[in-house]
């Protein structure tokens, strides 16, 4: 028999227990221009015109990049890739309110802001085309990408409690989707973060699906942004579909992570296309869906804003669009000359000094094709699985 | 082309009706999950995006829209939630089978791997069990991006209380699967992904067990027995076929379970031919070769002609996808491996 105190008596009176709960905390989220294209003129950013329009290009160079990326899969010449299609202004808004001096930790959606912060197109292309070389992210700030999905967050905060103690004067700023959230990693880097007042943003892309998964599966908390608090750190919510919105929440969440209050921002957005090229979408969404956040674009919402505020005209779209569709295949070319791959990098930089048995293995290994070149037409002909 | 592994040899199932179906590796274990789970409801499927999706390798095609939103759950983006939730389940006495997408994903849940599936049997002495399968793709050739593409299956053969399982064609995969699923102890059951289409097999369409720890012997040979598992079970095939010419007789041992070992199969076939080689597309240092090499020379050093061979992945990072080719052992590098152990 069960004779605990709550199979007796079960608490009926109120005692004046009041449990917080989603909701209690209200989240705004933040905004410059609105989806008719109407904007809050007090947060239009104090930016020249010149930037104002390379916001545009830059978005406009996201997109082209995507779809010219993911045709280029399609054909067999690029590995699978992950587009951000429907992200333009979450990536692009953050990247150019970054310093050249902070350090990336990329997700992979992110090929605007990586581009921004210096790196050159064809490597970007060669690293999904597999290519060992472009992990080296080469003239940029930019860390490996996490393809382990949250496996970033704590390098993040300890690359930026690394830059806090050497008193310099940047950031670490994570990518990351609503997906990473939920791992043990993310917590544990937020945590830490708070804890060690980490110069450090990280930037949530809500895209609201984790390949099938949607965000109310994710997480039973109503937003990402809310989640700061436990950790101790700021949080803001933004528009991910308003660039200029985008881009004034970074540059705060920026500002106040120099001042040792890490912050995590959520961008509020929609992964319009697959997850990546060998995801089918249509089997975990509807259309209808996709149609509705399409009608919230986020070029045509940035567009109506520079049409209002007269700068339109000065904006050749046609000739910005040739441009980068040119740049996107000078960078094609680029990675088509980079020469054929050798057996060595398996092995190299993965000891400062490469230990003798697997310095025998790379030796017994080039022996071998040596004397069987017909090894090399097996391994081209080779049908995938 | 590799010779058709045969596995028909197996006894068939109990209530046998004949009927099979010509299903390739992946959907023998969507298939092998649909038997399992219709003809006990304890057995539940869960993980990322195996609902709604049916597995991004649609391994779980059609579970969800027959089983419902409980028995196929699609879960939040955690492999340590995954698998620690799923040990609970386990304790209560479900049968969960979560799945990590793909292995190299896999070690988040380390922790809850070895700190508790793997001894919640032993640390309660008895008192709670963990009936629980893990399935993973493993293993490269698919030019997936970094991380898509391991094959750590040496580290959880490491771990005391865990089984090992890779089956290596579509008939031992569902029959395998059914036995994992009604183990009452963990089992990590490996999916060669590289072979999930490459080739069909008739299939029961009833419901059938392979028994975990026993070995399938898919050529017969006197001269080297080669021992390998999961995608490397076909190039090693072809390896023996090739070799046929050279008057090399290879036997082709596939071992299906990694833990626990089918010592008695290896040893015999070891005894006869005096002569062994292994093939794995794991790295070498630390992988299951050299414990099949300690094995050999524990139980059968007399019978020794040769040392023992190790074809395997380099002690590296599996590599991007651009050299994955050159990573992976083939049907080349096997037979010199095979060739060396027989002409020593």
């Amino acid at each position: 028999m069960d004779n605990s105190p709550q199979s007796i008596s079960p608490p009926s009176v109120d005692v004046g227990v009041d449990p917080i709960s989603q909701g209690d905390v209200e989240i705004e989220t933040y905004q410059v221009v609105r989806p008719d294209g109407s904007f809050d003129a007090d947060r239009v950013p104090d930016v020249d015109d010149e930037a104002l329009r390379d916001l545009y290009r830059w978005m406009l160079l996201q997109r082209v990049y995507d779809n010219r990326a993911t045709k280029l899969q399609r054909r067999g010449r690029l590995g699978t890739v992950a587009s951000g299609r429907g992200q333009e202004a979450a990536i692009i808004g953050s990247g150019f309110a970054l310093s050249q001096d902070d350090w990336i930790f990329p997700y992979g959606r992110e090929a605007g802001a990586l581009l921004m912060h210096g790196l050159s197109m064809r490597d970007l292309l060669l690293y999904w085309r597999g290519i060992e070389d472009a992990s080296k992210m080469e003239g940029a700030n930019i860390f490996g990408m996490a393809i382990s999905i949250g496996s970033h967050i704590p390098l993040a905060t300890g690359k930026a409690w690394g830059m806090q103690l050497a008193g310099e004067e940047s950031i670490a700023f994570a990518n990351l989707g609503d997906g990473a959230t939920s791992t043990g990693a993310f917590h544990e880097g937020m945590n830490f973060a708070g804890v060690l007042d980490a110069p450090a943003v990280y930037f949530c892309q809500n895209n609201q699906y984790a390949i099938s998964l949607p965000f109310e599966k994710q997480t039973n908390a109503d937003t990402v942004a809310q989640k700061a608090l436990a950790y101790g750190v700021d949080g803001i919510r933004v528009d991910g579909n308003d660039v200029l919105a985008v881009y004034n929440a970074v540059s705060k969440a920026r500002e106040r992570a120099l001042e040792g209050n890490p912050v995590l921002v959520e961008a509020v957005t929609y992964r319009r296309g697959a997850h990546t090229t060998s995801d089918d979408p249509t089997r975990y969404r509807s259309e209808e869906e996709v149609d509705e956040w399409e009608k919230r674009d986020p070029l045509e919402r940035y567009q109506a804003f520079l049409e209002e505020t007269g700068r339109w005209d000065d904006i050749d779209e046609e000739a910005i669009r040739e441009e980068v569709e040119e740049e996107f295949s000078a960078a094609v070319d680029a990675a088509d000359e980079f020469e054929e791959r050798g057996i060595e990098e398996i092995f190299s930089y993965l000891h400062e000094e490469t230990p003798p048995e697997l310095q025998r293995q790379l030796e017994e290994f080039r022996e071998l094709l040596e004397e069987r070149p017909d090894m090399y037409e097996y391994i081209e002909t080779r049908p995938k699985g | 082309m590799a010779a058709e592994p045969d596995s028909q040899t197996e006894t068939a199932a109990d209530e046998s009706t004949g009927e099979t179906e010509s299903l390739t590796l992946v959907q023998a274990v969507r298939d092998g999950l649909h038997t399992e789970m219709s003809r006990d409801e304890d057995v539940v499927v869960m993980g990322e995006d195996v609902g709604k999706n049916g597995g991004v390798f649609r391994a779980t095609e059609g579970l969800y829209d027959e089983f419902g939103e409980n028995r196929v759950i699609d879960t939040p983006l955690a492999e340590s939630g995954i698998v620690g939730t799923a040990i609970g389940m386990a304790a209560y006495g479900m049968r969960p089978v979560p799945e990590m997408q793909f292995l190299g994903f896999i070690y988040p849940a380390f922790d809850q791997i070895v700190s508790h599936a793997a001894r919640l049997r032993t640390r309660s002495r008895g008192r709670f069990t963990c009936p629980m399968v893990i399935r993973a793709p493993y293993g490269g050739g698919i030019r997936a991006p970094e991380h898509h593409s391991e094959s750590s299956e040496a580290m959880f053969v490491h771990q005391p209380g865990l089984k090992v399982v890779i089956p290596s064609t579509p008939y031992d995969a569902k029959g395998l699967l059914a036995s994992a699923i009604r183990s009452p102890d963990p089992v990590l059951f490996l999916e060669p992904k590289l072979i999930y289409r490459a080739f069909r097999e008739d299939v029961p369409s009833e419901s059938y067990e392979v028994p975990l720890g026993e070995a399938a012997v898919r050529r017969e040979g006197s001269d080297v027995s080669v021992y390998t598992w999961g995608a490397m079970t076909r190039p090693t095939l072809e390896a023996a076929e090739n070799l046929e010419s050279e008057g090399i007789d290879a036997e082709v041992i596939d071992l299906r379970t990694l833990s626990p070992l089918d010592e008695e199969t290896i040893v015999d076939s070891f005894e006869k031919t005096g002569r062994a080689a292994v093939v794995h597309e794991a790295p070498k240092t630390g992988g299951l070769g050299a414990e099949i090499a300690a094995t050999l020379q524990e139980e059968s050093l007399l019978y020794q002609e040769a040392p023992v061979e190790r074809v395997t992945g380099f002690d590296t990072p599996f590599p991007l996808y651009a050299l994955e080719d050159y990573y992976l052992p083939e049907a080349a590098r096997i037979e010199d491996g095979i060739r060396n152990a027989a002409e020593f």
